[in-house]
């Protein structure tokens, strides 16, 4: 997953690059958004989680799920050997069923890129890797470039930046801007294509739907290509009616400037039914476009054995224990 | 029934140019509610004084499934004299024993009833889509758990009247004639009879024609309640039937949910009589849309407020008073999530817009958007195919609609909007009011004094503030002018019901 790099290129035209050409007018342009009523959007999130999806049309979505998790390991005790051993699962999700689609992409840190890289080789499992001092984001800019730079070299096709939430609560929205541009920049590889670059907002820290809205179009404007919501290390983590507010905003973005962005959801997604509701949203919300790996992500570990679960439930008719999904 | 539940996607000029991949198709495989939870019996006679009877006259007639035109069962029609022994049975009932009963054992017989229909939600939810042409995503997520939720509210206050701020000894009326529209037929049954029961009345109910069912089978939870006979009687036919009901001699309250005009006739036939009357009828809501107002929930409340339940709400936001500024981007907005609405089997969980109700509301559906094509107003509708057979008629809305437009001034009790558009606060509240009805109306904006503003200077009954056709059994539902009299829930519900 490659693109050519044109810095900024989300605030490439008009109105939306005059909007940051400082700090008050960026956060006139911000504040200047359609609000978000809470319980409206709650509601809305709500109602579109009541929708059935049966038969074809659930084995249609598993599938779809299955090759949209981008499967995490973030874990301090994280070791080549257990890097090793997700990206085999990566690569063949359910060992017993070669038809099963393989996953989007492995997530680790940048320390694990290279073991990573390794594993999945040729596969078309990408390496995503969480950059920019993830997942407090508090060091120095340099070395949150260098932490980026790090894992690009090591082979990184896609780096999950997180956000600086305390310049970003406290109004310093430029300063988040060019922070996003910068780490935007060290994804270039010297073949000028570029890293994947997807932006965190730790949306559990944001709190509000109007800051998420908010976050989302700053991430956009300054050349974002995905936007996600968590870490997993805060709760809550991904909510739907926080993706929803998200989706929102890549519509709107594209209905802008004819420029898709993708969307991430991370942390606390477990279950098929969650997965669906997602993807139910997706296709009502931002539509159908959105309805890929290219344009729609899980950040999970636990889902995809349920997935599998589920899958095998609707070729078989019958449940297997857990034993029967490896543990990876 | 529809085996393609109609749902277009965004066409490619609106979405860009991203054509759709064919893999990414998530098309919603059929999600039908199962039919064999509700046994629909062949046909049903009255029930009066605690028991089905066969009508005096030995006349009935069909009751069908407006998504299919399948006749559902035969139910009798109550003439005059059964009228009459209905009205006697709720007399002897009350006197008896209802109005003689502690308060507290009164509470009893309505929590059990919540509990039952709890119980037997779903098939409630399933006779209701069935008889009605609801989705059932809203019988099963709105109607029956707020029919539930009214039994639980007024069985609370039964043993508590005396705190009502009623005066210190509030007393029954004696027998109620309730007479309920088709729109929500259980959801109307439980607003009329609950705090009826709850005060010590007892009733004599006339559901619609087109939908008794519900109300038949609320008959049975009665009697699996142990209410005893005579408390509730439910006496099904059309309008000659309901003339008898509300002009018997020995009622002394009506209360009636539905059109203005028979809301006229009702009150010139109790006139000079000392009957109590309460009447709820049409409304032509306007929702007001302000150019700071939450503009994705904005939408969805625009939505809600004349697509739920096919726009068959009296309240409905019929009227989109948009603020001129942002009137093009909340069309589009509105389009664009209107392309997404499914219309098609009621009985499908996943549909949201299900069938109009009779042919005879179809018609008039019919005949009034033609005058809006007529008088120059452009229609719009997403793309949508309508089931072969019942009756249906797609999600619309009119633009370019004045005050002066029928369409902006009548009740068309269907999916159909009218956009119209202002400048300012002021000529909002001035063209929102300019209505014969009162019934409701709703306010968009992120401004909190300015909502309070607003609904100080609206003329309606309720008026919502960033959301639409919410109830609650605590809050009092009811409007001005020629949208009737009296309050429905809350403990001003209770008002009509005592002395």
């Amino acid at each position: 997953m490659t693109t050519v790099v044109s810095p900024g290129k989300g605030a490439g035209s008009g109105e939306l690059a005059e909007a940051t050409s400082s700090n008050s007018s960026l956060r006139r342009f911000l504040h200047g958004l359609p609000g978000v009523d809470q319980v409206g959007a709650e509601a809305r999130a709500a109602m579109l989680g009541t929708r059935s999806i049966k038969t074809t049309a659930k084995e249609f979505a598993i599938d779809l799920a299955i090759r949209m998790v981008d499967l995490t390991t973030l874990e301090g005790q994280d070791t080549p050997g257990k890097v090793r051993a997700l990206s085999a699962k990566a690569m063949r999700p359910d060992p017993a069923d070669p038809s099963c689609p393989q996953v989007a992409a492995v997530c680790v840190y940048p320390d694990m890129v290279a073991v990573a890289k390794e594993t999945l080789g040729t596969s078309g499992v990408h390496v995503a890797s969480v950059a920019t001092a993830f997942p407090s984001g508090r060091a120095a800019m340099d070395i949150k470039l260098a932490d980026t730079r790090d894992a690009v070299e090591a082979g990184a096709d896609e780096i999950d930046m997180v956000i600086d939430r305390g310049a970003f609560l406290s109004g310093r929205y430029l300063e988040v801007y060019d922070e996003i541009v910068a780490v935007r920049e060290a994804c270039a590889r010297p073949d000028g294509t570029a890293a994947h670059l997807k932006v965190i907002f730790e949306t559990g820290e944001l709190q509000t739907y109007d800051n998420v809205r908010r976050a989302s179009w700053l991430a956009m404007m300054a050349g974002a290509d995905f936007i996600k919501t968590s870490t997993g290390k805060v709760q809550p983590a991904a909510t739907l009616p926080v993706t929803l507010v998200m989706l929102e905003a890549v519509r709107d973005f594209r209905e802008a400037t004819g420029q898709m962005v993708g969307v991430k959801p991370a942390g606390g997604i477990r279950t098929s039914k969650d997965a669906i509701k997602y993807l139910v949203t997706v296709n009502e919300v931002a539509g159908p476009d959105w309805l890929d790996p290219e344009w729609f992500r899980f950040g999970a570990s636990t889902l995809l054995n349920d997935l599998l679960m589920q899958r095998t439930k609707m070729k078989t008719g019958r449940y297997s224990g857990p034993d029967y999904f490896t543990l990876d | 029934m529809t085996e393609k539940n109609v749902s277009t996607g965004s066409t490619a000029e609106e979405t860009g140019t991203h054509p759709v991949d064919p893999r990414a198709a998530f098309e919603y495989a059929p999600a039908p509610e199962s039919r064999a939870v509700v046994d629909i019996r062949s046909s049903y006679g009255l029930f009066i004084n605690g028991e089905f009877t066969d009508p005096a006259g030995g006349r009935s007639f069909k009751t069908v499934s407006p998504a299919s035109e399948e006749v559902l069962a035969e139910v009798a029609e109550a003439s005059a004299e059964d009228v009459d022994r209905a009205v006697k049975a709720a007399r002897r009932a009350y006197t008896k024993v209802w109005s003689t009963m502690p308060g507290r054992e009164r509470a009893k017989y309505l929590f059990r009833i919540a509990r039952i229909i709890q119980e037997r939600s779903r098939e409630l939810a399933v006779l209701e889509s069935l008889d009605n042409g609801k989705p059932i995503r809203e019988s099963r997520d709105v109607d029956v758990p707020l029919v539930a939720s009214w039994f639980f509210y007024y069985a609370g206050w039964a043993d508590k009247l005396e705190y009502a701020g009623l005066g210190p000894e509030p007393r029954p009326l004696g027998v109620a004639a309730q007479v309920i529209p088709w729109n929500f037929p259980l959801m109307m049954l439980a607003w009329k009879i609950a705090p009826a029961l709850a005060a010590g009345n007892t009733v004599v109910l006339k559901p619609a024609e087109t939908t008794p069912l519900t109300a038949l089978l609320f008959a049975e939870i009665c009697q699996q309640a142990d209410l005893p006979e005579g408390v509730v009687n439910i006496v099904t036919g059309a309008g000659e039937t309901g003339r008898a009901l509300v002009s018997h001699d020995d009622v002394d309250k009506v209360a009636f949910t539905g059109s203005t005009d028979v809301g006229r006739q009702i009150a010139k036939a109790v006139a000079g009589s000392d009957k109590r009357v309460t009447l709820e009828l049409g409304g032509k809501a306007a929702n007001i849309v302000f150019d700071d107002a939450p503009v994705d929930q904005a939408v969805e409340g625009i939505v809600n407020g004349i697509f739920f339940n096919q726009g068959h709400v009296c309240c409905a936001g019929s009227r989109l008073l948009v603020q001129e500024s942002v009137a093009e981007e909340v069309l589009h907005s509105l389009k664009r999530r209107m392309a997404t609405l499914r219309v098609g089997d009621p009985l499908d969980k996943n549909t949201d817009i299900g069938a109009i109700n009779s042919r005879e509301q179809l018609e008039k559906i019919r005949e009034l958007s033609d005058v809006g094509d007529e008088e120059g107003a452009s229609r719009w509708s997403p793309a949508c195919e309508l089931p072969a057979t019942g009756f249906w008629f797609p999600p619309t809305i009119f633009t370019g609609v004045t005050q002066a437009h029928r369409i902006a001034r009548e009740e068309i009790f269907g999916p159909v909007l009218s956009v119209l558009t202002f400048r300012t606060p002021a000529e909002a509240v001035e063209k929102a009011n300019n209505t014969p009805f009162g019934l409701s109306a709703g306010v968009w904006t992120d401004k909190g004094s300015r909502i309070l503003w607003m609904a100080d200077k609206l003329r309606a009954g309720v008026v919502w503030a960033n959301t639409f056709n919410r109830f609650d059994p605590a809050s009092p539902f009811g409007g001005y002018k020629e949208s009737g009299y009296g309050r429905e829930g809350g403990r001003h519900g209770l008002e009509a019901y005592v002395r």
